[in-house]
């Protein structure tokens, strides 16, 4: 069964009554066919039309899609070999960060991600995407291991965020979250991160301070969630259609802000309607953007990353 | 309310206020209630005399107290772009810091200066949280950046005085970024094999925790300080429990290994200068600092 978007719901119905008449029409009928090809050229348009013109409000549901591709979909989807590592070394694996070694298009890499879950049991096992300070530690450690053996890093980003929990902060939480930050930012080789869906503040920078962060059409990115920043600044949770808008947090909006370098486009009617041809596609970006840095010594990568970084924010307004 | 504040206070305020002296004369220690004379209060570093309780101190109250004899050079901050995303929620985001200016007399909420303490060369960077919660946007990043240059270019200590309500959420993504630009900051003034001190005051939080305020070679920390990273209503929502006593306090901090030491108001000067005394070799004392 589809899952469907409140905003989805005029495609939902033409898609219900097509689904009937192909029930129906099971013997063969001419007038059947005719009706069912008027109506799915009608649910394309409506479905072209409603994706055309998401708003941000709408965009940060389609990002957290129950049936988007995840994390461990790309990992499954784009990487041979995939050699999962596990721990911070220190305390615990953080199932909330898989990440390990694999090969990418015949190059051996480091990938890393956060995980959200497919389904309840799954959810729960990756924390629904939300790392602890083990997993960010977790993280550290690999991007360390690329850089001593020379392996580009690429991440995955979809979190609402770093977990807030009491044990978290008695294991030091921002300071995890600083030196995977750190590490990405030190790293001599190339590091090419996607948000893939929700990249939620501190805990998704933690892994996307590369040279190249791409970001999927429909993905969001931002310091808050717009839920959370309606309740802090209009007072209200149910303003966060506003703060969403407010907050630019769209992948056309990061773009032209240059926060983010590429965005990767989506099927009609978002990732979750052709998994297999979004996998694709973030595989053919993530080459486009990693070839160009593989040429790089590790002292040009370093110093070109400052320098974007450190540019960020400071012309236009 | 006590009798004092009742009684005595707006007596004694009529009396002055016909010689234009300054009308809070007595200010009252939100810990112990207390009343605390003003000279005092400033004698004492906004240390509450009766129950050793740390008050809100400015950016410029850290500057005044940080250096050696209190001489300090100002450094002036690059202007950044103001209101990058035309931001307004029940107020506009270019009013809102209109507001802070004329509340505060700062630009933003970071103010920088240069000096020595303990015979070495030191940068300070302050925050002040009276600019709205001292949160981290464009302007604070890049304080932080040019305070990491001005340190490495003086071959001078960093020392950073964090307090943060958290991101500065009305600059959206560009608040975010300044988590990666201000690591790099901590990065520089670390390569150049130069000491970068943390001091984390009441409250420290959010965007600024997870980046440059948890960098430091050394953390030292106020008594009582919250420091962490997530607010503390937000887990309370997430775990559904009571939080433990003391929970995100410098003590509870220092207990967990995150910061080295708490340390109170009045022997922080000293202790600045020991430690800096102990990480740097002395330098000639009539060395021009470069501009």
């Amino acid at each position: 069964m589809r899952h469907f978007l409140d905003f989805e719901k005029p495609i939902a119905e033409l898609e219900g009554k097509i689904e009937e008449l192909r029930r129906m029409s099971e013997p063969g009928g001419i007038n059947i066919a005719e009706e069912v090809a008027r109506l799915t050229d009608k649910a394309d348009k409506q479905l072209r039309a409603t994706y055309a013109k998401l708003t941000p409000w709408q965009k940060t549901q389609v990002a957290r899609h129950p049936d988007r591709p995840r994390a461990l979909d790309y990992i499954r989807g784009l990487i041979e070999d995939f050699t999962p590592l596990a721990g911070d070394r220190a305390f615990a694996d953080d199932a909330a960060v898989p990440g390990g070694l694999g090969r990418f298009k015949g190059r051996a890499v480091v990938v890393l991600g956060t995980e959200k879950g497919a389904d309840t049991e799954s959810r729960v096992k990756h924390n629904f995407g939300m790392a602890r300070p083990e997993g960010y530690r977790k993280a550290r450690r690999l991007i360390a291991l690329a850089g001593r053996f020379k392996l580009p890093v690429l991440s995955f980003v979809d979190t609402s965020g770093a977990f807030p929990g009491v044990e978290a902060e008695a294991r030091g939480q921002a300071e995890a979250i600083a030196r995977s930050i750190e590490a990405c930012l030190d790293a001599p080789v190339p590091v090419v991160a996607t948000i893939i869906g929700e990249g939620g503040s501190g805990g998704a920078i933690a892994l996307a301070a590369g040279d190249q962060v791409l970001m999927l059409e429909h993905a969001i990115y931002s310091v808050i969630s717009p839920e959370g920043c309606a309740s802090i600044l209009w007072r209200d949770a149910a303003q966060a259609a506003t703060a969403a808008e407010a907050l630019r947090l769209t992948a056309e909006d990061l773009r032209r802000l240059k926060l983010i370098d590429a965005i990767v486009p989506e099927p009609l009617g978002g990732a979750h309607r052709d998994r297999e041809a979004t996998i694709k596609a973030v595989g053919e970006a993530i080459e486009r953007a990693l070839v160009p840095l593989l040429s790089q010594d590790g002292a040009a990568l370093r110093a070109h990353r400052r320098q974007k970084f450190l540019e960020m924010g400071r012309e236009g307004g | 309310m006590s009798w004092l504040t009742e009684f005595v206070r707006p007596k004694i305020r009529t009396l002055f206020a016909r010689r234009e002296v300054p009308d809070n004369l007595w200010h009252q220690c939100p810990a112990c209630q207390q009343m605390i004379f003003h000279r005092d209060m400033e004698a004492n570093l906004k240390v509450c005399p009766h129950c050793a309780h740390h008050m809100r101190a400015t950016a410029a109250d850290r500057l005044a107290w940080s250096f050696d004899d209190g001489a300090f050079t100002r450094v002036e901050l690059p202007k950044v772009p103001a209101d990058p995303l035309r931001f307004r929620d029940s107020k506009r985001y270019s009013d809102r810091l209109r507001e802070a200016r004329e509340q505060t007399g700062l630009e933003d909420a970071i103010q920088v200066g240069h000096g020595r303490i303990g015979g070495r060369r030191a940068v300070v960077a302050a925050m002040e949280f009276a600019f709205i919660a001292a949160s981290m946007g464009a302007a604070v990043g890049e304080g932080i950046v040019t305070a990491a240059r001005l340190a490495v270019m003086q071959r001078a200590a960093l020392v950073l005085y964090a307090t943060s309500g958290g991101a500065r959420m009305q600059e959206g993504m560009i608040s975010l970024m300044q988590m990666p630009r201000t690591v790099i900051a901590a990065q520089m003034v670390k390569e150049a094999g130069l000491p970068y001190i943390v001091v984390l005051t009441d409250p420290t939080t959010g965007g600024v925790t997870a980046s440059f305020a948890m960098l430091g070679d050394i953390h030292i920390a106020e008594p009582g300080a919250v420091i962490g990273f997530a607010g503390a209503r937000v887990i309370e929502q997430t775990v559904r429990e009571k939080l433990p006593e003391g929970f995100q306090r410098a003590e509870y901090l220092h207990e967990h290994g995150i910061v080295d030491m708490v340390v109170p108001r009045t022997a922080l000067q000293a202790t600045l200068a020991r430690l800096l005394g102990l990480l740097m070799a002395a330098d000639e004392p009539a060395a021009p600092l470069a501009a």
